[in-house]
């Protein structure tokens, strides 16, 4: 059995469908990449899993339990946490607060020391600007503060939605090593990336996302090689 | 002809330095793409050609005149426009719409600013798309949008902040082509992006920020190579 199960989940806004039918698996331990283009419903599939949208058809399952019904604060206590796409950061407050915001669950409360010296070990620039206003740091350490508040909640299954956007390569190489290591030590990913190389060369396999339905499936070194992917998403 | 000049450029938001010291220019006819770290200032910078900014000191010249302490809407009718990186179309107004507002910047009849929309519209490659509301547009046709809301503004020199950022590499190509028939048109561009095979294979030259100070600045592949944009910028995976 998946971790995360879709069955044949179905988002619309209003009239006009964004998912049509979504089925897919997400693997205790691995690293999945969710690739498309824009507008194909990447963003609407985390969302949905998040319990920030409703599906109007279909199953959403973590270890058979259905998500699907229930409220995003509980979702995230049973450990499915979104980096949202944009970071979305609480700019006004610390980098210390931002990340004590991330455990506000009771279970991940327990926790919070423990998680905060893990985020902080991960993240050595946000322990050097713990007390600085998380709004005044750069784009690329405001991602990592994104991912390191998200990591608070203690997650099962990380999902991140566009992580490399808007960053500078170095950065960007950064953030996808990070990624990598938060895998190794336990997490499973779900990443959604337009950075279509870099995304499915982290991944273990990946999903091809095209107007709210899955067009391929494969490893991550098959859909690199597949010459429809490589026409539609890797400019090539 | 030597298009933007801009000369010591300094700007301080209270104790911090965002600009310290830049000299920048754009010929006319000519693509210069601004790279460098978040946080370098790139974005700091239009703001303060474009005259959403104030600077602190130092000088920027449009055609030889100063534009320093002009309003945006002035420096824009000069012919100096730029895109933002967040766009903000008018979202319930048509393509269309939104495209005439940035060509009412030039002409105040209205049959003219349509028909000046329709010809922007159909360069950009939305004329499919020309009724519908703006909001209905997904990400890549909204950057197409958003260099079009410039471009009916009649620009000499446009400024484009990240307008690859969000696209998948197949619709960054198709951004990169867009770019090149604005260019044929007579339009001098300053691009500010991270997507380096982009600004790569665009640029004719490259100045790279850091620290708001120029750490760089010549042909794209010469910067490709410089040791201290490698370890400012690119990281080792592009550069090799």
């Amino acid at each position: 059995m998946s971790l995360l199960e879709l069955q044949d989940v179905e988002v619309a806004y209003g009239d006009l469908p964004a998912l049509r039918g979504v089925s897919l698996g997400v693997e205790e331990g691995e690293t999945l990449s969710v690739v498309g283009a824009n507008g194909a419903g990447k963003t609407t599939m985390l969302r949905a899993i998040s319990g920030l949208l409703r599906p109007r058809a279909g199953r959403i399952l973590l270890d058979g339990a259905r998500l699907d019904r229930m409220p995003s604060h509980v979702i995230v206590a049973r450990g499915v946490v979104q980096v949202p796409e944009g970071r979305k950061i609480f700019p006004g407050l610390t980098v210390k607060e931002n990340l004590e915001l991330g455990s506000y669950v009771a279970a991940a409360r327990a926790h919070r020391p423990q998680s905060l010296e893990r985020v902080l070990g991960l993240f050595p620039r946000l322990a050097e600007r713990q007390r600085q206003a998380a709004g005044t740091m750069s784009g690329g350490e405001q991602q990592m503060l994104a991912i390191g508040r998200a990591l608070m909640a203690r997650p099962r299954i990380l999902m991140l939605d566009e992580p490399s956007l808007g960053l500078a390569p170095i950065i960007v190489q950064e953030i996808f090593r990070i990624i990598a290591e938060i895998n190794r030590l336990g997490t499973t990913v779900l990443l959604v990336e337009q950075n279509t190389r870099q995304a499915l060369s982290l991944s273990r396999r990946g999903y091809v996302l095209e107007n709210g339905r899955i067009a391929l499936e494969g490893t991550g070194a098959e859909l690199l090689g597949n010459e429809h992917v490589r026409r539609a998403y890797l400019g090539m | 002809m030597t298009l933007l000049e801009v000369d010591g450029l300094v700007k301080r938001f209270g104790g911090l330095q965002a600009v310290g010291g830049l000299d920048l220019r754009v010929d006319a006819g000519e693509i210069v793409g601004l790279i460098g770290p978040n946080g370098a200032g790139k974005t700091t910078v239009f703001h303060l050609i474009a005259g959403f900014h104030a600077p602190t000191s130092g000088a920027i010249r449009f055609k030889g005149a100063s534009i320093v302490g002009l309003k945006p809407h002035a420096i824009c009718r000069r012919g100096l426009a730029r895109t933002f990186q967040i766009v903000q179309p008018f979202a319930g107004l048509s393509t269309l719409d939104n495209v005439m507002v940035g060509a009412f910047n030039r002409v105040a009849d209205v049959a003219a600013a349509r028909g000046r929309a329709i010809e922007i519209i159909e360069l950009v490659g939305l004329g499919g798309k020309r009724d519908v509301p703006a909001r209905t547009l997904t990400l890549a046709d909204r950057k197409r949008l958003e260099m079009a809301r410039g471009l009916a503004t009649g620009p000499e020199l446009l400024l484009l902040d990240e307008v690859m950022s969000g696209l998948n590499p197949t619709e960054i190509d198709e951004i990169v082509a867009l770019i090149r028939r604005v260019h044929a048109t007579g339009v001098s561009l300053l691009i500010i992006e991270h997507v380096m095979q982009a600004i790569m294979a665009l640029s004719h030259r490259l100045v790279v920020l850091h620290h708001g100070e120029k750490l760089a600045e010549g042909r794209p592949a010469e910067v490709a190579r410089d040791r201290r944009v490698i370890e400012a910028y690119l990281g080792e995976e592009v550069s090799s």
